[in-house]
């Protein structure tokens, strides 16, 4: 049976973790980190977690070196970044899926500089989003502990690195009820770790040789088609899941209330419980509201986005990342589901630097929607503070406006940031 | 849903407040989530932390603007912060001092409220007293479940013991039911009155 506590997202990230039996984790311990691995740290001092080899290592694009090196070497491999940490790893992201080796990491996601901020939103998962990896996003820490479980699997069965994605602070800090699962059960569930490739002084292989033009687009072609053979094993594990632990969690897709809904929101992540809730609300009131949450968006699920999309009138596409100069990058590809049907999808950015995403902020744009008031052809920011922008426009305007961050802060009164 | 919102200073542990508040509930088999805001992890700086508890699984992930209940660690805090924004009048409000609300120039606020929802107590004298140090979260959260009745002293017992061994949790616990007490006698008083 599983141990129902009361506990902090990340402690209960790193118990799980630390049950699916890594036999290395490589992490830098500086800021931004998490407490997932300061708790494996510990489970490895104590012994609890053995045989497992702790590397402190001397930078994050270290942390993922080493993650290569041990997962060649044939050990599960571990470890945990986010934000400047997980960009200082970006190099070394793109070696591990191109050689194809099963890492599995945790992205505490939070905003990247500058200016400088500390707090969650997607900017650092997205800005990978073409590396290679997958991308499950956990919409609560129930969620997150159960996908970790699940990733090992899905890169070992694959042979492909898996990031699972947790708000930072809003999940990795808060403390909730949280099953966390057994020893026994996750070992019934995830069985020891078979490589594909395995370096061995005795059978001595390279992984990792140049390859020129000749064979460059075959490699990648098999890199796009073993991501999009995850599209069908994700589902899998997400099944056997369910039939092992008796809770769902994971899977391409969670629609929620989308039957016969005329307005769909899409979301990743935490915030997916509040629209929930503001879903319910008008539900209540007799709107047709739903909600997809998307669990998996690398591979995308074009098929799954489709199918639960295609009967509604409007998408409301709520991201805490964007592309700058193109717009929504979820919205993007929900375009691209949506390719020759008459669904109208809106771009809109929310939750960026740790501003939060409330219930009355995501009402009111519904209401818009709904009233017909959101232009569908711009890119739409939630809670814009137009004084504060149209301040600082008038200020560009002088010859030497100066520093634009700064002069907003200024203006906004703030001393010493903060934000929850 | 109950939303409860703490505000302290880095240090006196308004976060592990919230999280012991979050366990006590859990220990009566409800579902609870605690948070804290970031980026102030100074000793002395405003910190605020929250707690909501509901019978059904709570989905939210959001702040909490308009708290049933605050508690304040440090009353000085309402010159830095808007202690009071969002908070109505059937609120509880529970200060750690001393004084009274009048006496810290707090007497609108404690007017606004209904009778008997807004208390002080004086949790640091407290906490010296049983623990030797200026630490009063633990005593808070004695005169809150007194002040509210949402929790009982014996799940915030519970809780303290589970985030302190020994006889650190022990003299803890002490504080917690001294305020509590503290807390029952004035809202005897304050019904008779």
């Amino acid at each position: 049976m599983p141990v129902r506590s009361q506990i902090e997202g990340s402690q209960a990230v790193a118990r799980a973790v630390a049950r699916c039996r890594p036999q290395v984790v490589a992490a830098y311990p500086i800021s931004p980190q998490t407490h997932i691995v300061e708790s494996l740290a510990d489970l490895v001092r104590t012994g609890e977690l053995d045989p497992c080899e702790y590397l402190m290592v001397e930078s994050e694009l270290g942390a993922m070196s080493a993650c290569i090196g041990s997962s060649a070497m044939g050990s599960r491999t571990y470890t945990a970044t986010a934000s400047q940490g997980l960009l200082f790893m970006a190099e070394a992201l793109f070696n591990a899926s191109g050689l194809g080796l099963p890492i599995v990491m945790t992205v505490a996601n939070r905003a990247i500089g500058a200016p400088i901020n500390i707090w969650n939103d997607h900017s650092d998962s997205m800005s990978m989003r073409d590396s290679g990896w997958v991308q499950l996003f956990a919409s609560s820490n129930q969620e997150a502990v159960d996908l970790h479980v699940q990733a090992f699997r899905l890169a070992e069965r694959l042979s492909l690195p898996v990031m699972v994605c947790m708000d930072g602070f809003v999940l990795t800090h808060a403390v909730e009820q949280v099953d966390v699962p057994e020893q026994d059960e996750v070992d019934a569930f995830l069985p020891p770790f078979t490589p594909r490739q395995q370096l061995d002084p005795a059978q001595p292989v390279s992984i990792g040789a140049m390859v020129g033009p000749e064979a460059f687009t075959e490699v990648k072609y098999l890199m796009h088609a073993r991501q999009m053979q995850a599209l069908d094993e994700i589902p899998r594990i997400a099944a056997d899941f369910e039939a092992a632990f008796g809770r769902p969690a994971g899977g391409l897709v969670r629609p929620y209330r989308t039957d016969d809904a005329e307005t769909v929101v899409v979301a990743l992540g935490s915030q997916v419980g509040t629209i929930e809730v503001v879903v319910d609300q008008l539900r209540d009131e007799g709107h047709p509201v739903g909600l997809l949450d998307v669990t998996c968006f690398r591979p995308w699920p074009r098929d799954e986005v489709r199918r639960a999309l295609a009967g509604a009138a409007n998408v409301v596409v709520l991201e805490k990342a964007f592309a700058v100069g193109a717009g929504g990058i979820v919205g993007q590809n929900t375009r691209l589901a949506l390719a020759g049907t008459p669904t109208v999808v809106h771009d809109v950015v929310a939750g960026l630097g740790g501003r939060p995403v409330t219930a009355a902020a995501v009402r009111g744009l519904l209401d818009d929607v709904l009233a017909g008031r959101v232009d569908p052809h711009r890119l739409h920011f939630l809670g814009l503070r137009t004084d504060l922008v149209d301040g600082q426009l008038r200020r560009d305007a002088a010859s030497v406006p100066g520093p634009h961050a700064e002069s907003m802060l200024r203006e906004a009164g703030v001393i010493g940031s903060g934000s929850h | 849903m109950l939303e409860i919102r703490i505000h302290g200073r880095g240090g006196q542990g308004a976060v592990t407040a919230a999280e012991m508040l979050s366990v006590a509930a859990f220990e009566e088999g409800r579902h609870a989530q605690a948070f804290p805001t970031f980026g102030s992890e100074r000793t002395g700086a405003p910190v605020v932390s929250f707690c909501r508890i509901d019978d059904r699984p709570i989905r939210i992930h959001e702040p909490i603007s308009h708290p049933d209940a605050l508690l304040v660690q440090d009353p000085t805090l309402v010159h830095q912060v808007l202690l009071f924004e969002g908070v109505g009048e059937e609120a509880y409000v529970l200060l750690n001092t001393g004084r009274s609300f009048a006496e810290l120039g707090l007497g609108e606020v404690e007017d606004r409220l209904r009778p008997g929802r807004a208390v002080c107590v004086p949790a640091t004298e407290i906490a010296r007293a049983e623990l030797g140090r200026p630490l009063p979260n633990t005593a808070l959260l004695g005169g809150f479940a007194a002040l509210t009745g949402w929790v009982s002293l014996d799940s915030i017992s519970t809780a303290i013991r589970q985030a302190f061994a020994g006889e650190v949790g022990e003299a803890n616990v002490r504080a917690a039911k001294a305020a509590h007490d503290r807390v029952l006698e004035k809202k005897g008083r304050s019904a008779r009155a």
